[in-house]
């Protein structure tokens, strides 16, 4: 028998009033994997994830992390069960230190010494002389970074990224992708991107959504050349 | 770090309290000794409300519990002032427990209503049971019960140098807990409840722990202000003293360590004063609280830390 | 006099507090329902349409139906004034965030109380009714002021229905309780908007004094009770909707006269205070408000 995946989602369905944004997908991630959720706007990646990160609680369907069913596990808990989720749209807490920032992100996960381990968090990601500076005055590029580095001080199994380098220079996405390809195989990635280049350059697997539905999962290569994906997302 | 500020700072102001303890005459060392205590109450809403975000307008529920646990023990049982501090300062804890429990499953508007028709109850209560609480009208509390060992609790010195203890460990607390690990939680969890859930935070546990410590607080300032002063009666358990702490703590700066007092210390003298010149003194509590929303949400100490001190806890 | 009438009597001394409950209780839930402000000087603008009917009662020369009608007229006008220029001066100010509005009415409740204070000082006075027949029944007689003060309540708030449904103000203020920014963007001048429904809310607030204080008195803190009720009816009967505030009205009016004739009018208050926040809490929308309230 196969080795068990990190994810199991079966059947999972979300709909708010009559918009059908998550209709009974099935999805799994394996150990390690760098896997990308890519699709139109509107197609249902963001309501996916959050019914994985626990953020909105799922209607109908099945989720198993490590064989173990998180379907009514509240978001906070799995946290701890290891599902870390960075936001979409950048949620440090703007008012308070870089420093505080991870602290949380430390603490949660029961990290000691805090100062020692929050420090070391931010050298990973290059963020440690700003230790001091208060989150809302950082550059943009920089709260994205703080952003990733809250998720990965928790040391998740899984960490889920929403569009991580929206809005972010050439320069700062090649860091982003050595960030995340330093993290794997111990934290499994599984990240929704817009950016192509982002997505074939880093991806292992990549699925993708529409309408609230699986139109396809492959590598790289396999989804490139998939018809029905060029038709409706790629252009051709 | 900059503890070594802020610590310095708190030690000195609490330094300064016990000179005045020498200096000051007999009139403004009861005022002083009545605003710790309440500094103590408004210490225990800003642990709720500053740092956590919990708008309560109940408070006086919890202040009401320390306050009758404490005078009904006295006047009923016989216990002594020590053992009834605390048992008001339990009463208050589990009082904000109780009522942590079903408020909290509401936010914003609807868990400020909620606060506000728990305490109303709460006030209703010890009306309706006048019997043994004597409702309006109140308990005096006997002389003999004023006393914790030799300290004579009715004595100006000795009221004035155990409220300033009290005050000192509340304050010295207030500071250890906002410094420490579940301060920073209690903050994240008011900037940002979402982020800190997704952080791994249960935002239920977190604001009932806060609540709960805030109702210790607010348990022992009713404990001690009964005890203290010698009256326990219906009228400070009232919808005004839910208010009150929230306008010193608004005064003061939300958020902030010194604030509740700086805010208590500068709200009873100007309330103060102004009975003195005119019987409309419950304009100036509404003129402050318009004025300050409006235009000093921050309070004094708040300002202050924005617009640069950014060390003050 | 038997079981039958004595709760007959109580019935109907219960459509009464019913009818300025509902009153009252409107005024509150549309400025819920158009603005999202929780108003808790409400019970004060009440007072203070009381206090000005006693005034206008003390210099008004004639016989009291005259003075009466003058006062219902006057009273909402000026306490309508009164709550333009707060919300003018400071809600607006505000942009109307919630906690902060709140606490701005607090101040505000404790300043209009200190005005009445002041101004009309601390003892109850009595404001004589326009007229006083009695209406003979077989078993009591009953005050036919009393009844004529359910059929205005239920004139006035078919007046409040109309003017929301079927005139073109009514039109502006449901838009803007839907969507304040659509509202905006069509030309709506969402200030005036709310200007004038807090004054509306006010308004009604003042009229239900003026019918309520020649049965009641004037007194500075007589806005205590209603505004605890109106916030009871309003809950109970979901922010938001008038029909379920009517509803409400009703049942807890009726209520309340039955437990406070045969019950400690404390009891009463305890419980009423406790099933608002249960409510509240396991069931915020009330009978008839939506979730998103």
């Amino acid at each position: 028998m196969a080795a068990m995946s990190l994810l199991e989602a079966r059947g999972l369905t979300r709909h708010f009033g009559g918009l059908k944004a998550v209709d009974g997908v099935d999805f799994t991630l394996e150990e390690g994997e760098i896997h990308a959720l890519i699709g139109p706007n509107g197609a249902g990646k963001t309501t996916f994830v959050s019914l994985l990160s626990g953020r909105v609680p799922a209607q109908s369907g099945t989720i198993r992390l490590k064989g173990r069913d998180i379907t009514r596990v509240p978001a906070h808990a799995r946290v701890h069960a290891g599902i870390a989720y960075t936001f979409q749209i950048t949620q440090v807490f703007a008012a308070l230190s870089v420093f505080d920032n991870v602290a949380l992100a430390v603490q949660s996960r029961g990290g000691h010494p805090i100062a020692a381990e929050t420090m070391a968090a931010l050298g990973r990601v290059g963020l440690a002389e700003r230790a001091d500076q208060i989150a809302g005055t950082l550059s943009y590029g920089h709260q994205r970074v703080l952003e990733i580095a809250m998720g990965l001080a928790l040391q998740p199994v899984l960490l889920i990224l929403d569009e991580p380098t929206q809005g972010l220079s050439d320069g700062e996405i090649a860091t982003f992708k050595e960030i995340v390809r330093s993290v794997v195989p111990k934290t499994t990635v599984l990240l929704i991107e817009h950016n192509m280049d982002v997505v074939m350059g880093l991806a292992d697997r990549i699925t993708v959504l529409n309408f609230g539905t699986v139109l396809a999962t492959g590598t790289p290569e396999a989804i490139r050349a998939d018809r029905a994906v060029q038709a409706a997302y790629l252009g051709g | 770090m900059t503890m070594g500020r802020a610590l310095s700072l708190h030690l000195g102001v609490l330094a300064a309290l016990l000179a005045l303890h020498f200096a000051a005459p007999a009139y403004h060392h009861t005022n002083i000794a009545r605003i710790m205590v309440l500094a103590i109450y408004a210490m225990g809403y800003n642990i709720a409300f500053g740092y956590t975000g919990l708008l309560s307008l109940g408070h006086a529920l919890l202040f009401g519990a320390g306050l009758y646990g404490a005078g009904l023990l006295v006047y009923h049982a016989g216990a002594g002032a020590a053992g009834a501090m605390l048992a008001g300062l339990l009463a208050g804890g589990a009082m904000a427990l109780a009522v942590g429990l079903l408020a909290l499953r509401t936010s914003g508007v609807a868990f400020m209503i909620v606060t506000l028709m728990f305490a109303q109850a709460g006030y209703l209560t010890v009306l309706y049971f006048g019997a043994w609480t004597r409702g309006d009208e109140g308990i005096v509390i006997p002389q003999a019960a004023r006393a914790i060992g030799s300290l004579d609790l009715s004595d100006d010195g000795t009221r004035y140098l155990v409220a300033l203890t009290l005050f000192a460990a509340a304050l010295l607390g207030n500071l250890a807990l906002v410094r420490s690990p579940f301060g920073r939680v209690m903050v994240a969890m008011r900037e940002n409840e979402e982020r800190s859930r997704m952080l791994g935070f249960n935002p239920f546990t977190v604001k009932l722990a806060a609540l709960t410590v805030s109702g210790l607080y607010a348990g022992l300032a009713g404990a001690a202000y009964g005890l203290m002063f010698g009256y326990v009666g219906a009228s400070l358990a009232s919808v005004q003293y839910s208010i009150l702490p929230l306008l010193y703590v608004l005064l003061g700066g939300a958020g902030t360590v010194l604030g509740p007092f700086v805010g208590a210390l500068l709200m009873f003298y100007l309330i103060d004063y102004a009975s003195a010149v005119t019987d409309a003194h419950q304009f100036v509590t509404g003129a402050a609280l318009v004025l300050l929303i409006l235009f000093a949400p921050k309070g004094i100490l708040g300002t202050l830390r924005a617009r640069g001190a950014r060390w003050l806890p | 006099m038997s079981f039958g009438p004595f709760l007959l009597l109580a019935l109907m001394e219960g459509l009464v507090t019913a009818a300025v409950l509902a009153l009252t209780a409107s005024g509150l839930s549309l400025v819920f329902g158009i603005m999202r402000v929780v108003n808790v000087a409400h019970g004060a603008f009440f007072m203070l349409g009381a206090v000005i009917a006693w005034f206008v009662s003390e210099w008004m020369p004639g016989p009291p139906a005259l003075a009466f009608a003058a006062s219902l007229i006057v009273s909402p006008l000026i306490v309508g004034a009164i709550a333009a220029m707060s919300d003018t001066l400071v809600l607006k100010r505000l942009n109307y965030e919630p906690e902060a509005t709140i606490v701005a009415t607090i101040g505000l409740l404790y300043i209009l109380e200190q005005a009445a204070l002041s101004l009309f000082g601390p003892d109850a006075r009595p404001v004589p009714a326009p007229f006083s027949f009695r209406l003979q029944l077989p078993w009591f007689g009953y005050s036919g002021y009393k009844l004529a003060v359910i059929v205005a309540a239920i004139v006035l708030l078919l007046g409040v229905w109309l003017i929301l449904k079927h005139t073109k103000a009514g039109l502006v203020m449901r838009a803007t309780q839907i969507d304040r920014d659509t509202a905006r963007a069509f030309g709506i001048n969402v200030d005036r908007v709310y200007a004038g429904v807090f004054a509306m809310g006010a308004g009604l607030a003042a009229i239900a004094a003026v019918l309520i204080v020649p049965i009641q008195q004037a007194h500075y803190l007589m806005g205590g009770d209603p505004l605890l009720l109106s916030f009871i009816v309003v809950i109970i009967g979901g922010l938001g909707s008038l029909r379920g505030t009517l509803v409400a009205a009703l049942l807890i009016g009726l209520s309340d006269g039955v437990i406070s004739t045969f019950f400690a009018p404390t009891l009463a208050k305890i419980v009423a205070t406790l099933a608002v926040a249960l409510v509240l809490v396991f069931r915020p929308q009330g009978l008839f408000g939506n979730r998103t309230a």
